[in-house]
């Protein structure tokens, strides 16, 4: 796969803090990954380091094939294909959702008769075309949101930079986001996504970067990351009528209260035979989940449960 | 409860520095130099007077009433010399140029025949022409007065001489008695002292009903008084001096769109974007001024029309210094929002700053009416130059070479501001 980005033993300290100590991966084209990490894990420092608000003090950025670490025209002309979409509602509250769409695609090397037509694009893509005449500061944090977005992505960048995209909004904003950036996916769009939302990554990334420390302490794909970290085991829990006595099934079984909780690599073998049994005993099951290894499980697993300020 | 939340108000205030310097070091800082420039605190401080004297009559008199005014601390008679060091005497011509331009709020012109006129309270007399600027009302009235007290104390021979021989030509002869009594008077003014009526035994001269006052003829000529566009000098002056002082506080305010940028992830994105950091600051430089400069050409305009303020007439020497004050007053604006790192911050600091520059810089009050130091200090701000060249243009018609010094300075300023904003903007740029 051709890569877009690629970062080669990254390192930065503000003062005694090691923000980064010899970062390494990579992003490839049509590729979206996501970049993970506890608070003060490096993660932001990484990405300012990609977007060249951070120098590095040691390693290699390549851009589009492109060392940005080295500032010249080349590194300028390999940033202005990347598009930057900060966790911050970074807009011009008094300007309205057109005005501002117009400035930023300016800022970003449009032609003003360019960036009045991807304006007229991005109010489209986001769903604002009704209130495109409506001050920034006027919308909910839905709408604030997705013209945030839009701001970043409105010059075509071919690598996007997406922090906490969907922090602080209702599910119905997160889901019509999420609809956005498929739209963009399917145009070949690469994504580098920095959130908490765990589910969201597992959702939507085709690999997972985990950050701790200033370090890639995992890289991979989700099945390959819980296969190295939690196992590829699920959960069956059985929740039954009534409570069933202790020794009623055999060891790797656990009872706690009506329901029982079984690990197994092989659900289609052995939920049944856990079905049979119940029935055996007389109880009538109320309901069965199953539960997968989760990517919360891999996180906290390699970061530990432990707070981080 | 209540205590518990007075407490808390304490610990804030101790914890925020603009707001203890707010309340507890500017009201004293204003106290002082208000108290400087209205106090005159001390003789030394107290601002004098350019005058030049133009000596027409070269009589013993006219020397002696130059002398005497040379001696008076309120006033500097304005000398020049020749290459071998001699002092060049002043034409009345120069001396009126003087005026006229500005270098001068007064000229002084002794005429011919001066001395032998001096003190005489009718008939045929050669006045003194006191020449005037409007602009500064106070010189003209201050020079005025202590002309006809140095008359007094400097030829009060001649005062006496003068006038009794006029009397004596016009009401006749003298007695011997009342020769005496006259006598006695001008011993008594030429040395200064002593009862007047010692040695004479016709008593004293308030006992004889004796009047010496009279001033000498004195000529007040108002060197602008024929130009129409100079009917209110005070309007293009508080025009200039209250739209300098805002245009600062609305540089600074607009400058701190920078903070709020800052605040928002604004400047974050932007500095992601194609422009640097030189770029947005020229961006910021150049909208900051375009709106400096209407705000000062509106206070003007509204000044034309209801004041009768006359910038029509002045047209390129206002726009020269319209254009070079928001430049400056631009980039000044920039420097505070760059060394501040809050919007509170750069409140507290920009109405600190501002308020001193407008006191000492004459925004308030006019520098030529304070005292000397304080008028050499205000040329340490932004305000005192770009009045500077205001009066100049409104008052003395000065064409745009003449205003070369206030708007070199400006340009000037504007260039050592715009780098050392650039230099603190840094801390925004790539860590």
């Amino acid at each position: 796969m051709t890569e877009v980005l690629r970062i080669t033993d990254l390192s930065r300290s503000f003062g005694e803090t090691e923000a980064l100590r010899g970062v390494n991966f990579a992003v490839g084209k049509g590729e979206w990954i996501g970049l993970l990490g506890p608070n003060g894990a490096g993660k932001t420092t990484c990405v300012r380091a990609i977007a060249g608000r951070v120098r590095p003090d040691a390693g290699v950025i390549r851009l589009f094939d492109t060392d940005v670490t080295q500032a010249g025209e080349a590194a300028a002309a390999a940033r202005s294909r990347l598009g930057v979409v900060p966790q911050d509602i970074a807009l011009y509250p008094t300007l309205t959702a057109s005005e501002n769409l117009q400035t930023f695609g300016a800022l970003n090397g449009l032609s003003t008769s360019e960036a009045r037509e991807r304006a007229e694009w991005a109010l489209e893509w986001t769903g604002l075309d009704g209130r495109r005449r409506d001050r920034v500061k006027t919308f909910s944090g839905g709408m604030k949101r997705r013209l945030n977005i839009a701001c970043g992505v409105l010059h075509r960048p071919e690598l996007i930079l997406l922090d906490e995209p969907t922090v602080g909004v209702d599910p119905q904003s997160r889901e019509r986001i999420w609809e956005m950036l498929g739209q963009l996916r399917d145009e070949g769009a690469s994504l580098m996504l920095t959130t908490h939302q765990l589910d969201e990554a597992q959702r939507v990334c085709d690999r997972i970067v985990i950050i701790d420390h200033g370090c890639v302490i995992a890289d991979g794909t989700l099945r390959s990351l819980i296969a190295e970290t939690v196992g590829s085991d699920r959960r069956v829990i059985v929740t039954l009528d009534e409570p069933v006595g202790e020794g009623a099934f055999g060891a790797t079984v656990r009872l706690n209260g009506t329901a029982l909780e079984v690990t197994t690599e092989q659900v289609a073998a052995d939920l049944p035979m856990v079905l049979e049994q119940v029935a055996g005993l007389g109880r009538r099951v109320e309901d069965v989940r199953i539960v997968e290894p989760s990517l919360q499980a891999v996180f906290l697993h390699l970061t530990g449960r432990e707070l981080r300020e | 409860m209540i205590v518990a939340l007075i407490r808390t108000g304490l610990i804030e205030l101790k914890r925020d520095r603009v707001a203890l310097g707010l309340t507890f070091v500017l009201p004293i800082l204003f106290f002082s130099i208000f108290a400087i420039v209205f106090g005159q605190t001390g003789s030394d401080g107290a601002s004098r007077v350019n005058v030049i004297v133009v000596d027409e009559d070269g009589s013993d008199a006219s020397r002696r009433l130059i002398d005497a005014l040379a001696a008076e601390p309120a006033i500097r008679l304005r000398t020049r010399t020749d290459a071998d060091g001699n002092e060049q005497p002043w034409t009345q011509d120069e001396a009126r140029a003087g005026v006229e331009d500005g270098d001068v709020p007064v000229a002084i012109i002794l005429p011919e025949g001066f001395g032998s006129t001096v003190g005489r309270f009718f008939g045929d007399v050669a006045p003194i022409d006191l020449l005037i600027d409007t602009a500064d009302p106070i010189a003209g009235r201050l020079v005025g007065g202590l002309l006809q007290k140095t008359a007094f104390t400097a030829l009060p021979d001649l005062m006496v001489d003068q006038g009794l021989s006029a009397f004596e030509e016009h009401g006749g002869p003298m007695t011997p008695a009342q020769r005496l009594a006259a006598g006695a008077l001008k011993r008594f003014l030429t040395t200064g002292g002593g009862p007047i009526g010692e040695g004479n035994d016709s008593g004293s001269a308030s006992d004889d009903g004796f009047e010496f006052g009279g001033p000498i003829t004195v000529n007040t000529i108002d060197v602008h008084q024929s130009d129409e566009r100079k009917k209110n000098p005070a309007v293009s002056y508080y025009a200039a001096g209250t739209g300098v002082m805002f245009l600062l506080f609305s540089a600074a305010g607009a400058g701190g769109s920078l903070l709020d940028e800052q605040d928002n992830g604004t400047l974050e994105r932007v500095l992601t974007s194609r422009i640097s950091m030189t770029g947005l600051l020229l961006s910021k430089w150049i909208l900051i001024a375009g709106i400096g400069a209407i705000q000062v050409t509106l206070m003007f305009v509204w000044g034309q029309l209801l004041f009768g303020l006359p910038l029509t007439a002045h047209i390129p020497g206002f726009v020269a210094m319209t254009i070079a004050t928001a430049l400056s007053a631009s980039a000044f604006g920039l420097v505070l929002a760059a060394a501040c790192r809050s919007r509170a911050q750069l409140s507290g600091a920009s109405t600190i700053i501002i308020l001193i520059m407008s006191a000492i810089g004459g925004s308030m009050f006019p520098r030529f009416m304070m005292p000397e130091v304080m008028q050499k200090a205000g040329l340490l701000t932004f305000n005192g130059w770009s009045l500077d060249g205001y009066r100049k243009v409104f008052w003395n018609d000065a064409s745009l070479v003449e205003l070369w010094p206030q708007l070199s300075v400006l340009t000037i300023l504007t260039i050592v501001l715009f780098l050392v904003a650039r230099l603190l903007a840094g801390k925004w740029e790539a860590a």
